[in-house]
């Protein structure tokens, strides 16, 4: 209550707003823990080329020094330090990340939402949507790839189209809900046109879960471009990339295990924070949810 | 039954057929031509004239489509551009170390993630119910070849239990296989058990508030037969419906799985058709595993007669 009446006295909307959201993060640490977490790795993702020694730098005296005081995360079998080219994978990570998760949310929700409402387009995406399902997503994305050329947009596409039939489902069956709710039939009867109708509103009513899903392929599309450069069809291999470094790493697991282990370890926190920021969203946007796990 | 089963064998044909010609336009959507991309940097016009008269590039688009799927239709999958066996030989060759792999993928996975998942929903709220769905996160977040190399390191490299890579046939013993398998099994499993934990427990939280839970523990019943019998029972529809949509995520990880793990496989087959631009072999591959998904989503639906008796097919 004190909070309320003190937001309520809060000078303007925008403040009164940052004061609701400061409260929604104090309520739930993990999503504001999560947050924290993904600004720094940005921070650092934009920080790491002036902070850091140049990630292709070959210094063939230091090669495959471990861990130590001159170079903290070890050096590679080119003497290259694995912490500047971690910290430079961030970048391509992340990137990729939140590219494909734009991508596949407009494709995803456009798709969705035209699906729910036109019949004929709804019976014929809905195949499309299947017959792309049926095909496990890392494949598709390596054998699009192979086409392509190594690239980071081709990168980002080839992830994107896997992914997105998943959204495009999801955003139909909240659409199908949606239509049946009577403040649709108000607005049509009061003469609102398709577009309109669409955008004002049925989309507001299916952000949420499209925010949840977003996330996970925000984790999911991580985890596949670093396989893919694993596979060796993702980044370029000069790229300091997660899963190009893993790839490097492999061959010299036994002699120089921390190769393979810091990108590996950054990846994996790095994507296991999201899916954690992920659930933490399910939870509280869908309260049938929560209230069920109390 | 016979009529639904008839139905829904006819209704998969125009789903993998949309995956053929997806297949198919695949190779047309290159940027430049396709004869080229294949052949390689280094290859010369008569090896590029080759190949496109090989994979009949050179008619018109639509002629080529009705031969593909004509020749799909007869079970030909057409010839590998290198080696020049037909495809469907080469994945007679490489198919058993993959069918082993996923089946002790699949059986590891539900012995361990049915029982933890009960048990978290059982115990919901309390820390093994915590730790179970942290372990979860934990299993779907860690890319696969981020497990492998752990397992690698610490069971192959350092306590020498399990050779580091390669697969011992079936033919030379049991034992000596799934001992050359067990690594990356569990390193497939981390994901597929993740995804099957997670759904278990949401799916028996729900029937564990059903009444007729609540009679069987009046009435007396210890509390693992009404789990099992009453409660798992009923859980089973959404459970096994992600049994057979993980599969195309296991058929995924075994693509990486085998290139971790040396393992001569369809997976392995598959990254490196790819990487050499080998295409027929490359589309013959995306159609059997789609449509194993397909088959595998298929029986799915038809187990859900033996769950669910309300469920008429």
């Amino acid at each position: 209550m004190m909070d309320h009446s003190a937001a309520a006295m809060a000078p303007s909307p925008v403040w009164r707003r940052m004061a609701t959201g400061l409260q929604f993060l104090r309520r739930h640490p993990v999503i504001l823990f999560g947050l924290v977490v993904l600004l720094a790795s940005v921070a650092v993702a934009l920080a790491a080329p002036y902070l850091l020694p140049d990630p292709k730098a070959i210094n063939p005296i230091y090669r495959l020094r471990p861990p130590g005081e001159a170079f903290w995360f070890g050096t590679d079998h080119l003497g290259r330090s694995i912490l500047s080219r971690s910290l430079h994978g961030t970048r391509i990570s992340l990137a990729v990340g939140i590219m494909v998760a734009v991508a596949v949310t407009l494709a995803g929700v456009t798709i969705g939402l035209l699906s729910g409402f036109l019949r004929r387009f709804d019976s014929l995406m809905m195949r499309v949507m299947d017959g792309i399902m049926a095909i496990p997503g890392v494949l598709l994305a390596i054998a699009l790839m192979s086409l392509f050329g190594s690239s980071l947009q081709n990168v980002v596409i080839a992830i994107s189209i896997p992914e997105i039939p998943r959204m495009a489902r999801l955003v139909r069956s909240a659409v199908l809900s949606i239509r049946e709710q009577p403040y649709i039939d108000a607005a049509i009867t009061n003469g609102t046109r398709l577009p309109r109708l669409l955008f004002c509103h049925v989309l507001p009513n299916t952000m949420a879960p499209v925010l949840v899903q977003a996330t996970y392929v925000f984790a999911s599309a991580m985890i596949l471009e670093a396989v893919l450069s694993f596979l060796g069809a993702g980044t370029p291999p000069e790229v300091a990339s997660w899963g190009n470094m893993m790839a490097e790493g492999r061959q010299y697991l036994q002699r120089a295990p921390w190769m393979a282990a810091f990108p590996g370890v950054m990846l994996a926190f790095l994507v296991l924070t999201v899916n954690v920021v992920g659930d933490a969203m399910r939870d509280v946007l869908d309260p049938r949810l929560a209230g069920k796990l109390k | 039954m016979t009529g639904y089963l008839v139905r829904r064998l006819l209704a998969t044909i125009p789903v993998l057929g949309l995956v053929a010609v997806f297949v198919f336009l695949l190779l047309q959507m290159t940027p430049g031509d396709p004869a080229v991309v294949i052949a390689g940097d280094y290859a010369t016009t008569q090896q590029v004239e080759a190949i496109r008269q090989q994979l009949g590039l050179d008619r018109p688009m639509l002629e080529q489509l009705v031969s593909w799927l004509g020749r799909l239709a007869q079970g030909d999958l057409g010839h590998s551009i290198f080696s020049r066996l037909p495809v469907t030989s080469l994945i007679a060759q490489r198919i058993e170390p993959t069918l082993v792999l996923t089946l002790f993928t699949v059986v590891l996975s539900i012995a361990f993630a049915l029982p933890l998942g009960v048990l978290a929903a059982y115990r919901a709220g309390s820390w093994v119910d915590r730790a179970v769905m942290g372990f979860a996160v934990l299993g779907f977040s860690t890319p696969v070849f981020v497990v492998g190399f752990l397992l690698v390191y610490v069971f192959a490299l350092g306590l020498e239990w399990f050779p580091t890579q390669g697969y011992v046939p079936l033919a030379e013993g049991l034992f000596g296989c799934l001992r050359s398998l067990t690594l990356p099994a569990i390193t497939l499993a981390l994901l597929y058990a993740a995804l099957l934990a997670r759904v278990t427990r949401a799916s028996m939280l729900e029937v564990l508030a059903e009444d007729y839970v609540r009679t069987a523990h009046a009435k007396g019943l210890a509390p693992q037969p009404v789990l099992v019998g009453h409660a798992l029972k009923n859980a089973a529809v959404p459970i096994v419906t992600v049994i057979g949509v993980g599969i195309a995520a296991l058929l995924g990880g075994v693509v990486v799985t085998e290139t971790v793990f040396n393992i001569p496989g369809l997976g392995r087959l598959t990254a490196d058709a790819i990487m050499r631009r080998d295409y027929p072999v490359v589309q013959g591959l995306i159609l059997l595993f789609a449509s194993v998904y397909v088959l595998v989503n298929l029986l799915v639906d038809l187990s859900y007669m033996l769950f669910d008796p309300r469920i008429r097919l």
